[in-house]
């Protein structure tokens, strides 16, 4: 019989020690420091950006020329010129946000309710990594799509001098097209995580399907949910390939949609493209841009927990 | 109308069958269930039981791949006929479960979510009330009625689900081993509340405990994978609970209910 040498009479286990005294579980200790060291890892990037981003930042608002309150508030963004108003490159972040955002939740919402509650198994198997495959394409593929046909399609039926050959809409647009699978997928995950016990329980009153789906299933995913949408949102204000070929380059400060205008990440790429020296305020401004992103994605985050918590309903 | 429609009898099984896929989980089943009476359903573990409950509301139906033959007729309609409803049929016939499953919104709204749905016009705090007082849970709740349904216990949690279940009016309940998650203070508590529910609402109740069995119902079915039929569970007798439980015709009844099964 193999290991017959350490079997304690034949009971298949190995030798029991005596006594209980702790044992040292060499194994256990790896995995548990290695574990520890990935979750330091990541905090440690996080904070070292945001050390980065706030030293450069610090540099550009102690330039004589800049004014911390012009540049939250002023309406140009003119380097060459001195003008640091933020609100052009904002408010074109916004608007392009806002379209994507309006195409991506209600369809991806649909789509992840469909994938997890009337789609066949079969057709879910296929649709979901075809979905996931979307997501994963590089971006820039979708800004000329953006570019090449989005954009000819919205001059066709809105008319050439209404909209521009460089527009918010046509890069919002596709912004939420990219955006979508993402949203679906994360949502897809959340609602087929509720249990079937809570669907039943449903059933078993007399409930239709709609009503099961939309008065038990996505109230209880709903934090899930919310965190879909929160990381759409992010996404969308941080998407810089498709804004950069497709919405403009230059800051313009409108809310109409058909015209160019320049978002801040869009704008980022395209001065740090150029050949820009080193502790310039051009150079320093960005970072300015980074810090302000960062903490409105931050500010997003934190406010939406907020009211996820209100709102959901734990399944335990 | 079906031509054999008895008022005594809610709901009549014919040669009923139940598939999950190519698997025939139950097989010719032929009950009559007794209006206002609670019945059990009990056997081994797997000969089908809740299968067959479930099919009672077509719960199984819910299950990809399941299917069902033959008939189960409901105050003499099929239930299984092309033109029915099944979220009429549940609405109908209503359920609570072995696990406690309240729905994750206060005590009240866990009530209220069926009448919502089927657009209950009356008062709603009247309805919440009553119900709970029915389930006897009402003292239990009545100041915390906008805590969580999940914040109960798993005894005061199944009684909610049954007060949920009351609160739609169904005109009959189907439980399936109710009590199993409880102690038995819990349990009699449920037990009790059956007795009273008798009244109002036929009762189906399938239970792993033959004790409960002998004490609530008035008639059981005795479940057993079927001879002959590869693992298919099959009814092998029904009788008054009382004649079951002291004079069984089959032997292995007999040998189930006193405990020698197996
Ligand atoms: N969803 C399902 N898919 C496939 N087979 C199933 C499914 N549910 C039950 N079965 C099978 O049907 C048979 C009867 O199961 P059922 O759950 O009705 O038994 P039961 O009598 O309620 O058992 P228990 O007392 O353990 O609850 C079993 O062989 C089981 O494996
Ligand atoms: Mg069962």
């Amino acid at each position: 019989m193999p290991g017959k040498k350490e079997a304690a009479q034949g009971t298949g286990y190995p030798v029991r020690k005596e006594g209980l005294r702790k044992r040292r579980r060499v194994g256990e200790t790896i995995i548990q420091s290695l574990l520890f060291f990935a979750g330091f890892f990541s905090i440690f990037t996080t904070l070292g950006i945001v050390y980065e981003l706030g030293k450069e930042a610090l540099l550009f608002f102690r330039t004589p020329e800049v004014d911390p309150w012009e540049f939250l508030t002023g309406t140009s963004w003119q380097p060459h010129i001195n003008e640091f108003g933020i609100l052009p490159l904002a408010t074109s972040t916004f608007i392009t946000s806002l379209i994507a955002m309006t195409i991506a939740i209600p369809l991806g919402m649909a789509a992840a309710i469909y994938l997890s509650e009337y789609a066949s198994h079969k057709v879910r198997r296929t649709l979901k990594p075809i979905l996931e495959i979307l997501a994963g394409l590089p971006t820039i593929v979708y800004g000329y799509f953006a570019l090449m046909f989005v954009t000819p399609l919205l001059r066709s039926l809105f008319g050439n001098d209404v909209v521009q050959i460089y527009n918010m809409a046509s890069g919002g647009l596709v912004m939420g097209i990219l955006i979508l699978p993402l949203i679906a997928s994360m949502s897809e995950d959340a609602l087929n995580a509720v249990p079937r016990a809570l669907r039943e329980a449903a059933y078993g009153l007399g409930a239709t399907k709609l009503e099961v789906v939309l008065k038990v299933v996505v109230p209880a995913a709903l934090s899930g949910i919310a965190a879909a949408i929160i990381v759409g949102i992010s996404r969308a204000i941080g998407e810089t390939m498709i804004v950069a070929v497709s919405v403009g380059a230059g800051p313009n400060f409108t809310f109409n949609p058909f015209q160019s205008a320049e978002t801040m990440t869009g704008h980022i790429v395209r001065i740090s493209g150029g050949d820009l020296s080193y502790d310039s305020i051009d150079y320093n401004s960005i970072f300015a841009i980074g810090l302000l992103l960062f903490f409105i994605t931050l500010t997003l985050n934190i406010v939406s927990q907020r009211i996820v918590r209100r709102f959901r309903e734990v399944y335990e | 109308m079906s031509t054999t429609a008895d008022s005594n009898y809610v709901i009549e099984t014919r040669h009923l069958a139940i598939f999950y896929g190519d698997f025939k989980a139950v097989t010719d089943v032929n009950l009559r269930i007794q209006r206002h009476k609670i019945t059990a359903i009990i056997g081994p573990s797997g000969c089908g039981k809740s299968t067959l409950l479930r099919s009672f509301n077509r719960m199984n139906e819910l299950v990809p791949e399941s299917h069902a033959s033959g008939q189960v007729l409901f105050d003499g309609q099929d239930l299984y006929a092309r033109q029915v409803d099944p979220v009429e049929v549940r609405h109908r016939i209503g359920m609570v479960f072995q696990k406690p499953n309240p729905f994750p919104k206060s005590i009240y709204e866990n009530i209220a979510w069926g009448a919502r749905v089927h657009g209950y016009r009356g008062n709603m705090d009247e309805l919440v009330e009553r119900s709970l007082h029915q389930a006897a849970l009402w003292d239990e709740v009545k100041d915390i009625l906008h805590r969580s349904g999940l914040a109960l216990s798993g005894g005061q949690q199944q009684r909610l689900c049954i007060a949920r279940t009351i609160a739609v009016q169904p005109e009959v309940i189907l439980m399936d081993e109710p009590a199993s998650a409880l102690d038995p203070i819990a349990t009699l508590k449920i037990e009790e509340l059956m007795e009273e529910l008798k009244r109002n609402y036929t009762i189906i109740i399938v239970t792993h405990n033959m004790q409960q069995a002998a004490r609530v119902s008035d008639y059981t079915a005795m479940m057993m994978l079927a001879n002959g039929h590869a693992r298919s569970g099959t009814v092998i007798e029904f009788d008054e609970t009382n004649k079951i439980f002291t004079r069984p015709s089959d032997k292995r009844t007999e040998d189930y209910v006193t405990g020698r099964f197996g």
